[in-house]
């Protein structure tokens, strides 16, 4: 693509974008209250399933619905807020800076990691932490270490515990480390997800369980137990579906990286661009797209993330035209497809590349960072 | 006395178990077991009026007063915690999915035993809301609502005499003083002085040949400006003749006054002049006045929270704010990442990449890509 053609491009998507955002109303703010009345009653009704172990149906779905209600509270609801993309109801409940989730990672830190760090740099290396979360190699570009080899077996361990895994990440001890974070402010990090924990903890591990207590002259000793492992089960089905969900928009084979000097001074069409090349797209029905959060449309996500998620498959229809009219791909599939070719990049860049430059340990690539260190060095006293 | 304003209000025994239930409900237990959500996000879900903190009314009558004004008589839900004369609330109504936000003052007696209260607003050519409740809010509408706020009220036990002096839509607050007055016997000497265009302009008009007759304690006196009624005892705008003729000290009266800024600042200066500002009460009514075809940056660009105030210089909020000297959050700077978003407490904003120019009282922006159109207050 020429340099006129992005713009051109960029334009383009400009368009779509504000016909939409002019185009909001009654209809879309009834849609997220409506999806949120069904979350908490879903929330609801399998809370006070969980009080019948003893009856198993009404536990399973009890246990269904909890878990149900948690990922469209964390998906749909959570994350879409959270991008600001509410905002314009100037109604509290649904409003950006208001929000807090329920998931152990504090809305606070989040928005920061990935509001701003991983939707204005997707897919830069150094830049965007969430480029295999600094546990596995899932891009070539990335160097490979000896614990690359458990690659698999770390990303089934992450997928069970996603949200820990979520709220660890948020804590930037890097950017501290590198001086790049004040002490007190990492130290804010650390208290704000201490009392996340703490809440989110207490309440479905301690609260719900002990309620059931007074049940036990009626029951049997063990209905707090059950209660207690139901929300165990609940948070991990969240955890694994969001985490599925995330790594197919994201770490599909050909899903496009980029270094730092190619995104130096982009126009807005290289940026959508970026967007575009970085991310993928889930095919399904409008169910399952409501419980991914539409980021089953993850690439027109990434392209307007302030966008209400509702409108994601209409605006699907621009994007589409518009990557076929200048030649571009657009990467989608069923989640099958994604989950696969996820699995098997995990798979294949777990294996020790030939390529000294690509092996983290090596003297080539020790030698290759120092040389960049000294350039930057050199660049920034100049 | 024995008949203080405190002592006539919620004596209701019914209210007693219910703020039982209220307190349970707002309990840390609970907000335990609801969290990282409020009981409210809950209970919201089974009624909408249903709420332990988030205030909720429902209309329950709209009533014209002239051509130009309404008064809104509103059913609040329990969450409500009264006003004081004088007071105003943040109303907002949903329009087209946007909640739509602006301060009116509450116009009716505190001593009313039925639990409704009323909000009186003129409509202003271009108030977007005020235009709206004029014409097109109905009863039954649920209506947001905060709590009452505000400081220009009267003391408890109200002064004696007592001066207030309205100007326009100003009256609204002071209205709600006078029938408040009314209905609990006060008996202190009360002048009330009113100033508006004409009589077909004028609020309340009938409720104060009302209250002038049953009560004599009370002198009401209204002029009109552009068409003065014959043998009217004043004619024209505020000055001090005005005070001589109704035999008013103002050294002596505890005064309140409402009103556009004209008026406030005639009043404020002869009191001045007297040595008599310690017995002055003021409350500015905000005419939201923007010019959104204004090709050059005007207006003042005041940072609230760091008391800051600046020339608006037509850049966005985030260099303005940045140039003068605060470090305010931002992420991407292009409008994506939500990181500056902020509240912004009154005035019109143009976003830069749409065009749209957004006019509400407290609503949140992105700074970033948001420059000022005229006066804007932001939480900064």
């Amino acid at each position: 693509m020429t340099y006129e053609q992005l713009e051109e491009f960029g334009d383009e998507l400009d368009a779509v974008r504000r016909r939409v955002l002019n185009d909001l109303g009654q209809a879309d703010a009834n849609y997220i209250r409506r999806v949120i009345k069904v979350q908490r009653s879903f929330e609801v009704l399998g809370r006070i399933g969980l009080f019948f172990p003893f009856f198993w149906p009404v536990f399973v779905l009890g246990l269904a619905l909890l878990a149900l209600s948690k990922i469209i509270e964390n998906m749909e609801i959570g994350h879409n807020v959270l991008h600001g993309q509410y905002d314009w109801m100037n109604d509290p409940m649904v409003n950006g800076k208001r929000y807090e989730w329920d998931i152990v990672a504090p809305a606070e830190d989040w928005k920061r990691s990935h509001n701003f760090v991983h939707h204005t740099y997707t897919n830069i290396h150094g830049m965007d932490r969430d480029i295999g979360y600094d546990l596995f190699r899932i891009d070539e570009d990335q160097p490979w270490y000896p614990r690359h080899r458990f690659n698999l077996p770390i990303a089934f361990m992450l997928m069970l515990v996603f949200e820990w895994g979520v709220m660890h990440h948020n804590i930037e001890r890097d950017d501290y480390l590198s001086g790049k974070m004040s002490e007190a402010e990492f130290q804010a990090q650390k208290k704000r997800a201490w009392r996340k924990i703490r809440r989110q903890v207490f309440k479905d591990y301690l609260l719900y369980p002990a309620l059931a207590v007074p049940l036990i002259p009626f029951t049997s000793w063990w209905v707090p137990l059950a209660v207690l492992g139901a929300n165990v089960v609940a948070n991990v089905i969240r955890n694994i579906w969001s985490f599925n969900v995330i790594f197919c928009g994201h770490f599909p084979a050909d899903v496009q990286t980029f270094t730092e000097e190619e995104a130096e001074n982009e126009n807005r069409g290289q940026w959508y661009l970026r967007q575009l090349l970085g991310s993928a797209n889930i095919s399904g029905t409008p169910l399952f797209h409501l419980l991914t959060g539409n980021l089953s449309h993850q690439i027109e996500h990434h392209i307007f993330p302030d966008i209400p998620a509702r409108r994601y498959p209409e605006v699907a229809n621009d994007v589409r035209r518009l990557v076929e009219k200048y030649g571009l791909p657009y990467n989608t599939g069923r989640l099958s497809r994604q989950l696969l070719s996820v699995a098997r990049q995990l798979a294949v860049l777990a294996k020790k590349p030939a390529d000294p430059y690509k092996q983290g340990n090596s003297p080539e690539s020790k030698a290759l960072r120092e040389a960049k260190r000294e350039a930057a060095a050199h660049a920034g006293g100049a | 006395m024995g008949n203080t304003l405190s002592e006539r209000l919620f004596t209701d025994h019914s209210e007693a178990s219910i703020g039982i239930i209220r307190r349970l409900l707002s309990s840390r237990a609970v907000a335990s077991l609801t969290s990282p959500h409020s009981i409210d996000h809950y209970l919201e879900q089974l009624h909408p009026m249903l709420a332990v903190r988030n205030v909720r009314a429902r209309v329950v009558e709209v009533v014209r007063e002239s051509d130009q004004a309404s008064t809104v008589l509103l059913r609040p839900n329990g969450a409500w915690r009264g006003f004081k004369p004088g007071q105003h609330v943040q109303f907002g109504v949903e329009v087209d999915g946007t909640r739509k936000i602006r301060c009116f003052s509450v116009s009716s007696s505190r001593a009313r035993q039925d639990g409704l209260f009323s909000v009186s607003v003129k409509a202003h050519p271009d108030g977007y809301v005020s235009q709206f409740l004029h014409h097109e809010l109905r009863p039954k509408t649920l209506v947001y609502l905060s709590q009452a706020e505000g400081d220009f009220v009267l003391p408890d036990p109200v002064p004696d005499p007592l001066l207030l002096i309205s100007g326009g839509s100003g009256i609204t607050p002071l209205m709600s003083m006078l029938r408040t007055l009314c209905d609990t016997g006060h008996r202190g000497n009360v002048t009330f002085l009113h100033y508006s265009r004409s009589r077909a302009d004028e609020m309340f008009s009938d409720d104060l040949d009302q209250i002038a007759v049953d009560m004599p304690s009370v002198r009401v006196v209204r002029i009109y400006t552009r068409e003065p009624v014959p043998d009217a005892e004043l004619v024209g705008r505020f000055d001090a003749g005005h005070l001589e003729h109704i035999g008013i000290d103002p050294a002596d009266a505890v005064s309140y006054v409402c009103g556009p800024s004209g008026l406030i600042s005639t009043v404020s200066d002869l009191y001045e002049k007297l040595g008599a500002t310690g017995q002055l009460r003021t409350e500015y009514f905000k005419v939201p006045a923007v010019d959104l075809d204004a090709a050059d940056a005007t207006g003042a660009l005041t940072f609230e929270n760091s008391a800051k105030v600046v020339d608006n210089s037509g850049e966005t909020i985030l260099e303005q704010a940045e140039s003068a000297g605060l470090t305010p959050e931002f992420g991407c700077r292009m409008g994506v990442c939500n990181t500056c978003a902020i509240r912004k407490n009154h005035g019109a904003v143009r976003h830069v990449i749409s065009g749209d120019v957004a006019a509400n009282t407290d609503e949140t922006i992105k700074i970033c890509v948001n420059v000022p159109v005229g006066d804007v207050n932001v939480a900064l």
